[in-house]
């Protein structure tokens, strides 16, 4: 398969945003079970569940290459469009101070409140520890998994960028966790989910016309002018808002 | 059946979590692929139709919310992270 790298960046940097999102939100718990529970358990827990997601990536990879294109970015784009837009409304909302920002900090204060109630088995295998540590790893994997192949299916060879992008994100990620040791909540949360609901909101637009036989004006280029025109009407719908609930944060503040 | 149902919920909401928005967008999917070509508009116009329609259903929701929200709570203050 021939990756067109020069049309392959808007695939890459799709997947490195929303896959970085998703991964600061696991770290999170697994620093949590970690600090609280022990790294056995916490590096048990996650490396089973990133085996899981691995094999559904090769299972499902593959099989979508048989389904007929235009159907694929029918139904990708379709569900591309209800995962984006759910973020992109949310981030607006965020912004505009309708909803509260999520707060990684009191996320893992939580999470070690919770996880320093359950009895430890000495010198075993922490079930508590495992369980949890799997089952962030596998949520917030499954939805890096989705985006992977939702942005990567679209279109032929566009698959191996956005595996890529989400790749460097899990190692930008791990990196930061291992260096800085706390929850990554430096990273403005708000503002990624942000640029990544107008990426995937603009990407599900585009193969969803791609699926119906649209012709876009400069084919794959067009695809920047969704991303303008989503850019446009989220930052109008923050100013929006804001003047309905009469608050003033700036535009995806964090 | 319990967990059977929980992952199902947690992916059902990776799509959802306001059904009247989601059903919007399939609505408006839906008009689309059934409506487009009936109205033989010229080729560049069909994509803005498309994209205007999902922008209209994004702005109109997240205004809604918002005016909820302000009639919920007369000071402002942010509800609920959902």
């Amino acid at each position: 398969m021939i990756v067109n790298w020069g049309h392959a960046w808007p695939s890459i940097v799709a997947g490195f945003l929303a896959s970085l999102v998703e991964f600061v939100e696991a770290l999170t718990v697994v620093l949590a079970v970690g600090t609280v529970r022990g790294w056995r358990g916490a590096l048990a827990g996650s490396s089973s569940a990133l085996g899981m997601l691995l094999l559904l990536v090769i299972v499902v990879g593959p099989a979508l290459a048989r389904i007929p294109l235009h159907n694929i970015q029918l139904a990708v784009g379709a569900l591309l469009l209800l995962f984006g837009m759910r973020w992109l409304r949310k981030a607006v909302l965020r912004s505009a101070g309708v909803i509260p920002l999520h707060d990684e900090e009191a996320a893992y204060a939580k999470e070690t409140a919770a996880l320093r109630q359950g009895r430890r088995n000495e010198g075993g295998w922490d079930g508590v520890a495992i369980a949890t540590a799997f089952k962030i790893t596998m949520l917030e994997g499954i939805e890096v998994v989705f985006i992977v192949i939702a942005v990567g299916a679209g279109g032929v060879g566009l698959l191996i960028p956005a595996s890529a992008g989400a790749l460097a994100a899990l190692i930008v990620v791990v990196i930061l966790g291992v260096l800085i040791h706390k929850p990554l909540s430096m990273i403005p949360e708000n503002t990624l989910k942000f640029a990544v609901g107008m990426l995937l909101t603009a990407f599900g637009t585009f193969w969803v016309g791609e699926g119906i036989g649209l012709q876009w004006p400069g084919q794959d280029w067009a695809i920047l002018g969704l991303v303008a025109g989503y850019l446009m009407v989220a930052v109008l719908s923050v100013f929006g808002c804001r003047a309905r609930v009469g608050t003033s944060a700036t535009v995806a503040n964090q | 059946m319990h967990w059977l149902k929980k992952i199902l919920a947690e992916l059902l909401g990776l799509f959802v979590d306001d059904i009247s928005f989601a059903l919007a967008i399939i609505a408006w999917l839906g008009v689309i692929w059934w409506g487009l070509p009936r109205l033989n508009l010229p080729a560049l116009w069909n994509g803005v139709v498309l994209f205007a329609g999902l922008a209209t259903i994004l702005a109109e929701s997240a205004l809604r919310k918002a005016r909820r929200s302000r009639s919920r709570s007369p000071g402002g203050r942010p509800m609920s992270p959902k």
